[in-house]
C-alpha cells in the first residue's frame, strides 16, 4: 500500500508542466479557437513525443500502454495548461480501436495516434464530435457500429471557444459492428476527470495569486475572510477529487471512474465560479486569460457523462464490500 | 502507486473481522450519551481490551498491538463494517494518549495508558470555557502553585461526556499577565471527582447529557499530573489538536460503513423516479470513497516521514460536512419516519450536527487552509 505518485510519475508531470509553460498555451488556445490549428498541431506533436498518447495505446500497436495512472498524471497537466484539441477523444478512440475483435483497424490507425502524427475525434450516436475540423481520424459510433466518417459538417460554437463542435458526415467505412463502447467510455471519463482536475487547479492557483496582489480598502482582497473561505472550499473540493482520480486509474472500474469524473468536474466548475467572482470584472472578460479555463470547466462538466449519468453509474453496481 | 495490502495486513484484517464477528453485541447498546449507555460502552471497551483490540496502534506494553497506520485504518474499516459500538474512550485515546506519547514522561504513560486502554478510566477534554471558544488562548481558568502541585480554579464547559467520565485534561493559566495570551498556560490532568470539582451535565440538542460544565474551586493536582513544562501548555495542546483534526478523530471506516448502510436503505425503499435523492445517495457513496483514498494518501505520506500539518484542516471540514449531508439524506429517504427520534439514523444525525462546531469550528479551519495552505495574508482574528 503506497497511494502516492512515485518519483518517476512526478518527474513526468514536471517535464510536461515545464514544456507546456514554455509553450505559451494561451496564445495557442486563442488561435485554435479561430480555426488556426498550426500552433496547436505543433504542440500536439510535442505532447505526443513526451508519450502522453502512447500511454493509451497498447505496445502491440507501437504504444507504451495501457497506463491509466500515468495517463491521468499527463492529463492533469494538459488541463492545467488549457491545452486545446481532441485530447480526450484521441484517448477514447485508442481504447475503442485497441478493444476491437478485428486487429486490422487498430494496426492501421493506432501507431499514428500513439506517435502524434494523427489525432482522433469520436461522435456518439450522431452527437457533435469535438474538433472534427482538426482531427485526422474521425470515428462515428452508432447503433449500426463504428464507422470511419468521411468528413465533417460546419463548426458550431461551444461555450468554450477552444472546443469546436462538428457533426460528422454520414456513411464511411464500417470498422466494427460490436465496438467496446463501455470500455472506451471509461477511458474518456478518466481522461476528462484528469483534465478537469488540472483546469480546477489552474483556476485556484491563478485566483490565489490574483487576490494576493489586488488591493482594495488598502489591503489585499485575499485578506478578507469571505474571500479566503471560498478559496478554502475550492481547495477542499479539488484535494478530495485528486485521490478519487488516481484510485479510479488504479481500478478502472466504471463506477470508480464515474465517481472521479463527476467529482473532479464539479470541483473544477465550483472553482471556476469562485475564480470568476474573486477576480471581479476583469475575470468576466474574454481578453483576460482566466476565461480560457473558466470556459473549459463548464464544458467538461457535461462532456462524456453528465453529473447525473455518472452518479447513476456509481450506484449501478449493487452492494459492495470494500 | 498502489492500494493493495500486504498479505500480513490482509491477515490482520481477517483476524479483526473474525474477532468482531464473534464479539460485537447483537443488539445495539443504549445511547452513549446516557448514564446507562455510558456504562454499557465501558463494558464493551473492557471486552475489546481483553483481546488487545481497544488501542491497536499503541505499543504492546500499554495494551496495543503496535499496528502501523495502515493497519489502524484497516481495523477501523472492519470495526464499523461490523456495526460495532461507538467508542466511549475516544477523547482519551485520540487526544490525551498522543499527547502523552509526544510530551509525557515514561512514568505518566505507564500510570495512565493501561487503564485508559481498558476503559477503566474514561477521560474528558476540558479545554473550552464560557468566554474562550474559538479563541481558546483567551482562557482564564487558573492553576496556582502550591506545595507539591497546583490548585485549579475556574470554569470549563462543553466537555463531552464529562458528566459520566472519570478524569479530565485541560489547559490552565499558570502565569497571569504574560504579554501574549498563549504564553503561561499549563497542561494538566485532574480527577472529575476530586474535592472542589462540580460537574453539571448539559443537554445537547436532543436533551441528552452529552456534555457538561465543570466548575473548579481550588482543586489540588499533584506535579506528576502536569504534561510537559509548566507554562508551555499551548504547544502541547496544539499537538493534540493536530491529532484531533487530522487522522485519528474520524476514520474513513466509519463513513464507509455509514455510506453502505445508506445505499442499502436507498435500495430497499427509494422511489426510483426520485433522481434528486439518488444523486445525494451517490454523493454519499463517492464522498466515503474520497475520504478513504485521501486518508490512504496521507497515510502514505506519513510513512514517508511527513508530519500532520495544516492539511488536517482539509480533513476536518470535509468529514464534518459530509457527515451531516449523509444523515440528512438518510432522514429524507425515511420520509415521514425520518422525524422519529428512535431510528438508527436519528442519533447519528443529531451527533453529526455538531461536527462543524467542535474540534475547531469550520470557519477557523477555513482560515487555516487559506492562510497556511494557500498562503493568503493573515486577516484580523
Ligand atoms: C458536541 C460538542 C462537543 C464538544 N466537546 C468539547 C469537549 O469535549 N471539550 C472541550 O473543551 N470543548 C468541547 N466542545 C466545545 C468546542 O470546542 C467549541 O464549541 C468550539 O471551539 C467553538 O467555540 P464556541 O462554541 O465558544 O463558539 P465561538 O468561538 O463563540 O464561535 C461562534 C461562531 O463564531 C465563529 N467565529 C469565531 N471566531 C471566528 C473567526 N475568527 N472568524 C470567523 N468566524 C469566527 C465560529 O466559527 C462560530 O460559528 C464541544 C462542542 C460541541 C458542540
Amino acid at each position: 500500500m503506497r497511494f502516492l505518485l512515485d518519483p518517476q510519475q512526478r518527474a513526468f508531470a514536471d517535464s510536461l508542466d515545464a514544456m507546456l509553460t514554455a509553450a505559451d498555451t494561451p496564445s495557442v488556445v486563442r488561435d485554435w479557437s479561430r480555426g488556426d490549428h498550426g500552433g496547436g498541431r505543433a504542440l500536439w506533436s510535442r505532447i505526443a513525443k513526451v508519450g502522453v498518447f502512447a500511454l493509451a495505446v497498447p505496445e502491440a500497436y507501437e504504444g507504451m500502454g495501457p497506463h491509466p495512472v500515468e495517463l491521468a498524471v499527463g492529463f492533469v497537466e494538459l488541463g492545467r495548461h488549457a491545452v486545446p484539441g481532441p485530447l480526450v477523444e484521441t484517448v477514447a478512440a485508442a481504447a475503442l480501436l485497441a478493444g476491437l475483435a478485428d486487429p486490422l483497424p487498430a494496426g492501421r490507425l493506432l501507431p499514428s495516434l500513439a506517435s502524434g502524427e494523427a489525432s482522433a475525434t469520436l461522435a456518439l450516436d450522431g452527437a457533435y464530435a469535438l474538433d472534427g475540423d482538426a482531427a485526422t481520424t474521425r470515428l462515428a459510433l452508432a447503433a449500426g457500429g463504428l464507422r470511419l466518417a468521411p468528413g465533417h459538417g460546419p463548426v458550431r460554437a461551444s461555450l468554450d471557444p477552444a472546443r469546436r463542435l462538428t457533426p460528422l458526415a454520414p456513411g464511411g467505412e464500417l470498422l466494427s459492428t460490436a465496438p467496446p463502447v463501455a470500455h472506451a467510455l471509461v477511458w474518456a471519463r478518466l481522461a476528462t476527470a484528469a483534465q478537469a482536475l488540472g483546469v480546477g487547479l489552474a483556476l485556484l492557483d491563478r485566483t490565489v495569486a490574483y487576490v494576493r496582489q489586488r488591493t482594495q480598502f488598502g489591503v489585499p482582497v485575499g485578506s478578507f475572510q469571505a474571500v479566503k473561505h471560498r478559496l478554502a472550499d475550492a481547495k477542499i473540493a479539488l484535494e478530495f477529487a485528486r485521490p478519487l482520480l488516481f484510485g479510479a486509474a488504479l481500478t478502472m472500474a466504471p463506477a470508480d471512474v464515474a465517481a472521479a469524473k463527476v467529482t473532479a468536474c464539479e470541483a473544477a466548475y465550483a472553482t471556476a465560479r469562485t475564480a470568476l467572482q474573486l477576480h471581479g470584472a476583469i475575470g468576466y472578460t474574454a481578453e483576460y486569460d482566466l476565461s480560457l479555463w473558466l470556459a473549459k470547466a463548464r464544458a467538461l462538466r457535461t462532456a462524456w457523462g453528465t453529473p447525473a449519468e455518472c452518479r447513476a453509474e456509481v450506484l449501478s453496481g449493487g452492494a459492495r464490500r470494500r | 502507486m498502489d492500494l493493495t495490502l500486504s498479505p500480513a495486513d490482509e491477515a490482520f484484517r481477517a483476524e479483526a473481522r473474525t474477532w468482531l464477528a464473534a464479539h460485537v453485541p447483537r443488539t445495539p447498546l443504549p445511547s452513549l450519551e446516557t448514564e446507562e449507555g455510558f456504562a454499557a460502552h465501558r463494558v464493551w471497551e473492557a471486552e475489546l481490551a481483553a483481546d488487545r483490540w481497544s488501542v491497536v496502534s499503541w505499543p504492546r506494553v500499554y495494551g496495543g498491538r503496535d499496528a502501523g497506520i495502515v493497519r489502524w485504518l484497516v481495523f477501523e474499516e472492519e470495526y464499523y463494517a461490523a456495526g460495532a459500538p461507538g467508542r466511549v474512550g475516544q477523547n482519551g485515546i485520540n487526544l490525551l494518549a498522543p499527547t502523552l506519547f509526544d510530551h509525557g514522561t515514561e512514568r505518566q504513560r505507564a500510570r495512565i495508558l493501561p487503564s485508559m486502554a481498558s476503559g477503566e478510566v474514561v477521560w474528558a477534554q476540558a479545554w473550552s470555557e464560557p468566554e474562550a471558544g474559538s479563541d481558546l488562548a483567551s482562557l482564564t481558568s487558573r492553576a496556582v502553585r502550591t506545595d507539591g502541585g497546583w490548585l485549579l480554579s475556574g470554569q470549563k464547559t462543553w466537555s463531552s461526556r464529562a458528566a459520566f467520565a472519570d478524569r479530565a485534561f485541560g489547559l490552565f493559566r499558570s502565569e497571569p499577565g504574560t504579554s501574549r495570551p498563549h504564553q503561561g498556560l499549563t497542561y494538566l490532568m485532574f480527577d472529575l471527582r476530586a474535592p472542589g470539582v462540580t460537574v453539571r451535565p448539559i443537554g445537547r440538542l436532543d436533551g441528552r447529557p452529552a456534555f457538561a460544565e465543570v466548575f473548579l474551586d481550588e482543586v489540588f493536582v499533584p506535579d506528576e499530573d502536569v504534561i510537559g513544562e509548566p507554562g508551555g501548555g499551548w504547544r502541547v495542546a496544539m499537538s493534540t489538536a493536530g491529532n484531533e483534526r487530522g487522522l485519528t478523530l474520524r476514520s474513513p471506516g466509519r463513513f464507509l460503513a455509514a455510506a453502505d448502510r445508506l445505499e442499502a436503505l436507498w435500495r430497499s425503499r427509494a422511489d426510483p423516479s426520485d433522481t434528486a435523492l439518488r444523486d445525494r445517495v451517490a454523493d454519499a457513496v463517492i464522498g466515503a470513497r474520497a475520504y478513504q483514498l485521501f486518508t490512504y494518501a496521507n497515510a502514505s505520506r506519513f510513512l514517508d516521514g511527513a508530519a500532520v500539518g495544516p492539511e488536517a484542516s482539509l480533513n476536518k471540514v470535509f468529514w464534518s460536512e459530509y457527515d451531516i449531508a449523509l444523515h440528512e439524506t438518510a432522514l429524507d429517504l425515511l420520509g415521514p419516519d425520518g422525524e422519529s427520534a428512535d431510528t438508527d439514523w436519528s442519533e447519528g444525525y443529531v451527533f453529526s450536527l455538531a461536527g462543524p462546531i467542535y474540534a475547531g469550528t469550520n470557519e477557523i479551519q477555513r482560515d487555516i487552509i487559506a492562510e497556511r495552505l494557500l498562503g493568503l495574508p493573515k486577516g484580523r482574528r
